[in-house]
């Protein structure tokens, strides 16, 4: 079968953000951009359940700016047979990237789109759910397990609480929890090799989605900051402060 | 105004977390209905009737529900949030799964994971894992919202008497099935909901030596947590992770053991009022956000911070 893996450019995970000064952004100039990590997951998945013999072809996709090809080269080089990148270099919000991602859907028809659960830019989870309403598929989401079987999967999912598996009728949506998979790194060969794998472009109009956003970011401001307390010489002290100073116990 | 919110809870019993989200709908302002849907969950309804400041309970009470899964439950309220201008949930695990579906059902936006309402269209939210703080302005007819219980004080469980009215619209998809579940018991309080949280980390080296951890958990009536990296190595259950991809908690006292405080693990925690942090090394990042730091190997200072208290 045909998986289709939807990924991110978003800051690298061990970048720590500034807030610009004028508090209209975060400031990405010169920053480091990577593979949304839930999306590195999900790459993996698709990779794994193509090793099992389970998925025939795999399909990455990713939406952003003309760089984000890097991304995709990233999934190529990771196993991913072939890419399509969405080119636009205004800001894409969820719903409308669930939009194009429900185009290339229709074109494509996969019978299972794995995402990340969670940009963590913009720490939405949404695309994926969204994605899977306007598509009418069912959908797995958090997932910390994947069996297919037949035209059936079943997802089981990271809840509030403990663990939860549902049974989901194919075409469906899987959305990656930390827990899934531990993604491998790209071998130098394969690398070269992915420079070679197709690459297709399509702008936002060749799909017919409009991706105006209706979410204005007003401001962008920093966090309260917290600043170090005091270091306390040992246990009885801890107690005596956190009793008679801060009283909390 | 007119504000839906759908009650978290398991057909037994309203989750907590539902007081606070009614407190963010306050915060909005308007008539507030609340929608139970689920199976055999009666119960429930007659509980959030009673809450603070709430008009009309709507109860879907049908096997279609029964396991709040996303594709059913995302059509009912899709088709009744029509009627208002705001649809609310938490952002828990089940809110994060069924309302984004309702958001797109709508064609609108969803705002997730708010901590302050600014007005009916503003709201604020973190994003960055915490490291930035967004003022967000919609500008959709109907506002989808998941909303951080833990920023908000919780409305009076008390002094309500809303109506109850049963709903008959039954919205099975058929394209999912509930085949399992497998929850973590525990006597301690809800980590979300505990005025006390005690975590452990990759230091705590095995899942056996959490037991120190939740004997003095057990004393100070604390919720236990973890890290990533702890749940990861199989310490613990994922449902105890606290983190920007686990669970949000702002207790009044966080105790952090054998955790070093990546900034993953403090956009969870960082909303507490006070921390303390156990960590061998004095050059942990966890120390920078701590009121109170104790370098020390956490299996001597553990074990007598439980004989001191
Ligand atoms: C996309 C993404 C999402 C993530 N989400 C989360 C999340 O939600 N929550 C989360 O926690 N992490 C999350 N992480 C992981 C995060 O980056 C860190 O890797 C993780 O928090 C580290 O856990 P730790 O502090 O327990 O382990 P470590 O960083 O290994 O720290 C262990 C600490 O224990 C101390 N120690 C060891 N032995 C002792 C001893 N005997 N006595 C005292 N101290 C001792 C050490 O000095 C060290 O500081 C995420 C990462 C990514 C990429
Ligand atoms: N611009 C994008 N390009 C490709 N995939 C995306 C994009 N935005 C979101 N996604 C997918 O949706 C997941 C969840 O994103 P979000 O809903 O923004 O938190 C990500 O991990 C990706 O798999």
């Amino acid at each position: 079968m045909k998986v289709l893996v939807a990924v991110k450019r978003v800051i690298d995970y061990n970048v720590k953000v500034r807030v610009k000064a004028d508090n209209t952004g975060v400031d990405l100039t010169n920053i480091k951009m990577a593979m949304n990590p839930f999306c590195e997951i999900a790459v993996e998945e698709a990779v794994r359940l193509k090793e099992k013999g389970v998925a025939t072809e795999i399909v990455v996709v990713s939406i952003g700016p003309k760089v984000a090809q890097e991304q995709i080269r990233t999934a190529l080089a990771l196993g991913a047979d072939r890419g399509i990148l969405v080119e636009t270099d205004e800001e894409v919000q969820s719903l409308q990237a669930a939009k194009l991602l429900k185009a290339i859907v229709d074109e494509e028809q996969p019978q299972l789109v794995i995402l990340g659960k969670q940009s963590i830019d913009t720490d939405n989870n949404q695309t994926g759910q969204m994605l899977a309403a306007l598509a009418g598929m069912a959908q797995g989401t958090f997932a910390s397990e994947v069996v297919v079987e037949g035209d059936k999967v079943n997802v089981t999912r990271e809840i509030d609480g403990g663990l939860m598996t549902v049974g989901l009728s194919l075409p469906a949506v899987v959305t990656t929890d930390l827990r899934l998979n531990e993604p491998r790194y790209a071998s130098l060969p394969n690398i070269m090799k992915a420079k070679k794998k197709p690459l297709d472009t399509k702008s936002p109009a060749d799909l017919g989605v409009d991706i105006a956003n209706t979410l204005k970011i007003t401001k962008v401001e920093e966090p309260p900051v917290r600043s170090a307390g005091v270091k306390v010489a040992d246990v009885a002290e801890l107690v005596d402060k956190l009793k008679n100073e801060a009283k909390v116990i | 105004m007119s504000i839906l919110v759908i009650a978290d809870h398991d057909n037994g019993s309203l989750k907590p977390v539902t007081l606070n989200v009614l407190s963010a709908a306050k915060a909005i302002g308007g008539d507030i209905d609340v929608l139970v849907a689920g199976e055999g969950c009666s119960a429930v309804a007659e509980v959030v009737a009673k809450a603070d400041g709430v008009a009309k309970v709507l109860v879907a009470d049908n096997a279609a529900y029964g396991h709040q899964l996303a594709e059913n439950l995302s059509l009912l309220v899709a088709d009744l949030g029509k009627g208002y201008s705001h649809v609310l949930t938490s952002a828990g695990t089940t809110g994060k799964d069924f309302l984004p579906r309702v958001a797109a059902l709508l064609d609108v936006a969803q705002i997730s994971d708010i901590i302050k309402v600014e007005s009916a269209d503003t709201f604020v939210r973190p994003i960055y894992a915490g490291n930035a703080i967004a003022t967000v302005q919609s500008s959709d007819a109907i506002k989808v919202i998941t909303v951080r219980g833990t920023a908000f004080d919780p409305v009076s469980a008390e002094g309500g008497s809303a109506s109850v009215e049963s709903i008959d619209n039954v919205q099975d998809a058929g394209i999912s099935s509930f085949v399992s579940e497998e929850m973590a018991k525990s006597d301690r309080p809800e980590l979300t909901a505990a005025d006390i949280v005690i975590s452990g980390g990759r230091g705590m080296q095995n899942g056996d030596n959490f037991k120190i951890l939740e004997s003095v958990a057990d004393k100070l009536g604390a919720a236990v947590g973890a890290s990533r990296a702890a749940v990861d190595a199989g310490f613990v259950p994922n449902d105890m992770q606290v983190g920007q991809t686990g669970k949000i908690v702002a207790p009044n006292l966080y105790i952090a053991v054998g955790i070093s405080g990546a900034i993953q693990h403090l956009a969870g925690m960082s909303g507490s009022k006070v921390i303390v942090a156990i960590n061998k090394d004095e050059e942990a990042p966890i120390f920078q956000v701590a009121d109170y730091g104790l370098v020390a190997d956490l299996f001597e200072a553990v074990p007598e911070l439980d004989a001191a208290l």
